[in-house]
């Protein structure tokens, strides 16, 4: 039972991963960040159900994750509104001020 | 016995050192003085080198030896210090005069040169450096004084650095003479391994290899006496090692004369009679010397032959003398040896700085091209003629005596060299005879007015000829002082001399008369042998094509190694060197290119980073 949620976690972590490194759109990053969040939600889930010592403190865990990326995701987007005004686009290969 | 001036003999070579330093710190500030420095630190030598050479002749004295411990290495201890035997003194002497002649000499000579102050520096360091080497009390203070006048020679033969050729000719004596080092160096370290209590002083030597005391296998004793041979052929220009020598004539002339009559050549002969007891403890390098002495001798006698260039025909004759010396020495005559040594200094230094002369005045070397100049230089043309009558061996001048002292040595131990001798002897004074009657005697061949040269170059020429003149006659059959005096009583040259000296100077008369023939009266035409074989005298012109020999064998060779060398170390070692460089570039470069400011860039290169952490941690179970 625990392999499929597993395997399942890691094909979301992939597609997340994926999503993050290439996709133009900010937006779309941030999506795929809250993706491979969830991919480890499930992991923490499924070891607090079906794990070698199943508790419930997994599941304590997952809702603080929530909460955590909920307010990381309200600040990334507040971030993302403020470039778009700032710069005019959302694209995140224009995005190079760490260079300088 | 009082020794008053022997105890300061280190002052000696002292005084040029000092005029080295000096010219060579302040040489360009004081332009004029520079002459008057070296000569007058030359005279300050040779006034005292006199002073050692007659409390030396007096009764009852001991060889001196003084110095300091130099180098303590636990059980090895190096003294440095110097050591006055009659042979050190006699040396002192001879080279002192001819580098004081010399450097009066060269003030008429080297006038309007330039770097006439360097010049004078150099002559210093090179009189103190044969000096130092005369007084060394060891082998190695010995070496080091050795691979001075090495040094001294390669500076003073490449003075006109300019010309090419004197460029060459100073690489070719540094590089030749090197070879001869290298053997004179092995000897020195197996002396150091063998000799009881590892000592290398000459004193030390002496005992061992005196006394036969077993100390040394024969073989061993050999050996080493065959190696410091090899320095010695290479410093006095002994067959096979003597091309540096004629070679060396692009240098200055009175740098000649010094080389050729008192330092770099005489440094060899000096070497093989310092080191004489580890030679007589071995028979076969007696005769290995004593061989190529003679070859040499009569080798250099036949290529001065046919050479047209006034100092190379002296430069060959000096090759030619060495041999007879190394001749006697080999034989076991060290007085014979020693006296022509003697001897041979003062003509030989007369007969280059009377070439200098002519060359100053006609503004060419070549003997074809002069002529007639007899009468426009008579001081010039007498004290040359000198010079070269007691180079031929004709009585009663220095050369005949000390010639005479060596043949008649080589007719008791062994005639066939005995032949050689007297061959070598003909053939010398044929060509000395040629060289004087082409370059003073006939018509001028050029329209150039040539004259006499200028006291400070003529004053030399006649204290020179004085000297060829008298001193043969410090040993003579009727008077044995030399040899007495230098051996401690036990040797004499000139037993039984008569028939000796009736041969000798029947050659060198019969030589003089066959080149009067030849280019005064004309009775012979002067082709009558080379018109007949010519391939002779082309084998005689091209010096036996030893040059062209050396040229293919050697040069070629080890041009082609140092080239393979050289491609090794382009392509090899610079090219690993380039491969870093270039590497470290390109990763610069490219982590130039991923610092571009983009987070998804940052976050491939922490996955790839990550990976390979994984695979690492991973691998190393299986490693």
């Amino acid at each position: 039972m625990l392999s499929s949620y597993l395997t399942l976690a890691a094909i979301l972590f992939c597609i997340g991963l994926y999503g993050a490194l290439v996709k133009r759109n900010a937006v779309v990053v941030l999506l795929s960040i809250e993706l491979m969040l969830n991919a480890v939600n499930l992991n923490l889930v499924a070891f607090s159900k079906y794990g070698a010592v199943p508790a419930l403190s997994g599941q304590v865990f997952t809702l603080f994750t929530i909460a955590v990326s909920a307010a990381e995701a309200a600040v990334g987007i507040a971030v993302l509104i403020a470039l778009f005004r700032a710069r005019g686009t959302v694209n995140v290969d224009e995005f190079d001020e760490m260079r300088r | 016995m009082e020794t008053v001036f022997t105890q300061y003999a280190w002052l000696i070579p002292l005084f040029p050192l000092a005029a080295f330093i000096l010219l060579t710190s302040f040489g360009r500030s004081f332009k004029g003085l520079g002459v008057m420095i070296g000569s007058l630190a030359s005279l300050a030598s040779l006034v005292m080198a006199i002073l050692v050479l007659f409390e030396r002749m007096g009764e009852g004295v001991e060889d001196y030896r003084d110095g300091f411990k130099w180098i303590d290495l636990g059980t090895f201890q190096l003294n440095i210090g110097f050591e006055v035997t009659n042979l050190s003194a006699l040396m002192l002497v001879v080279v002192t005069v001819v580098s004081f002649l010399v450097n009066v000499y060269s003030a008429g000579y080297m006038k309007s040169d330039e770097r006439i102050t360097v010049f004078y520096g150099y002559i210093a360091l090179f009189t103190f450096s044969m000096l130092g080497l005369v007084l060394a009390d060891n082998m190695l203070a010995l070496y080091i004084f050795w691979e001075l006048v090495g040094v001294c020679s390669f500076l003073l033969v490449g003075f006109w650095y300019q010309k090419p050729e004197a460029k060459a000719a100073a690489k070719k004596a540094f590089i030749v003479t090197r070879i001869g080092d290298a053997g004179l160096l092995i000897a020195i370290l197996l002396l150091y391994w063998y000799m009881p209590n590892h000592a290398i002083d000459f004193v030390s030597i002496q005992n061992v290899f005196d006394e036969q005391t077993g100390a040394i296998a024969a073989g061993i004793t050999t050996l080493i006496a065959l190696l410091i041979f090899v320095g010695a052929v290479g410093k006095s220009g002994q067959f096979p090692l003597h091309v540096w020598l004629p070679d060396a004539m692009e240098g200055p002339t009175p740098i000649s004369a010094l080389i050729h009559a008192a330092t770099m050549v005489a440094a060899g002969v000096y070497l093989v009679a310092r080191t004489f007891d580890i030679f007589q403890a071995s028979q076969a390098a007696m005769d290995t010397v004593a061989y190529v002495g003679a070859f040499t001798a009569i080798f250099a006698a036949t290529i001065g032959v046919a050479q047209n260039d006034i100092k190379r025909i002296l430069a060959y004759s000096t090759v030619s003398q060495l041999g007879y010396m190394m001749m006697a020495l080999g034989l076991g005559s060290l007085t014979g040896g020693i006296f022509h040594l003697f001897t041979h200094a003062f003509f030989k230094a007369l007969l280059f700085l009377g070439a200098g002369s002519v060359i100053h005045a006609v503004h060419t070397q070549n003997i074809q091209e002069m002529g007639g100049l007899g009468s426009r230089m008579r001081i010039t043309a007498v004290t040359f003629g000198i010079g070269a009558l007691a180079l031929s061996g004709i009585p009663p001048l220095s050369g005949f005596w000390s010639k005479d002292a060596i043949l008649n040595t080589a007719l008791h131990e062994n005639p066939v060299l005995f032949a050689v001798g007297v061959v070598a002897a003909f053939f010398t004074a044929f060509y000395m005879s040629r060289l004087f009657f082409l370059v003073f005697a006939g018509k001028p061949k050029s329209e150039k007015q040539a004259h006499e040269s200028s006291w400070t170059m003529t004053l030399p020429l006649i204290v020179l000829a004085v000297l060829a003149v008298v001193t043969g006659f410090v040993e003579t059959p009727w008077n044995n002082t030399l040899g007495t005096w230098l051996s401690g009583g036990t040797e004499t040259t000139h037993t039984g001399g008569g028939l000796v000296m009736v041969i000798s100077a029947a050659v060198g008369a019969l030589g003089i008369y066959l080149g009067w023939l030849m280019y005064v009266k004309g009775t012979i035409a002067s082709d009558a042998v080379s018109s007949r074989m010519p391939w002779l005298l082309k084998l005689l012109e091209r010096k036996y094509y030893i040059d062209e020999l050396y040229h293919a064998v050697f040069v070629r060779g080890l041009r082609g190694l140092g080239m393979l060398l050289q491609a090794m170390d382009d392509f090899i070692i610079d090219g690993i060197v380039r491969c870093v460089g270039g590497a470290a570039v390109l990763l610069g470069r490219g982590g130039t290119r991923l610092q571009n400011g983009q987070v998804q860039t940052y976050g491939i290169i922490t996955l790839f980073g990550l990976i390979i952490l994984i695979v690492a941690i991973a691998g190393r179970r299986f490693w």
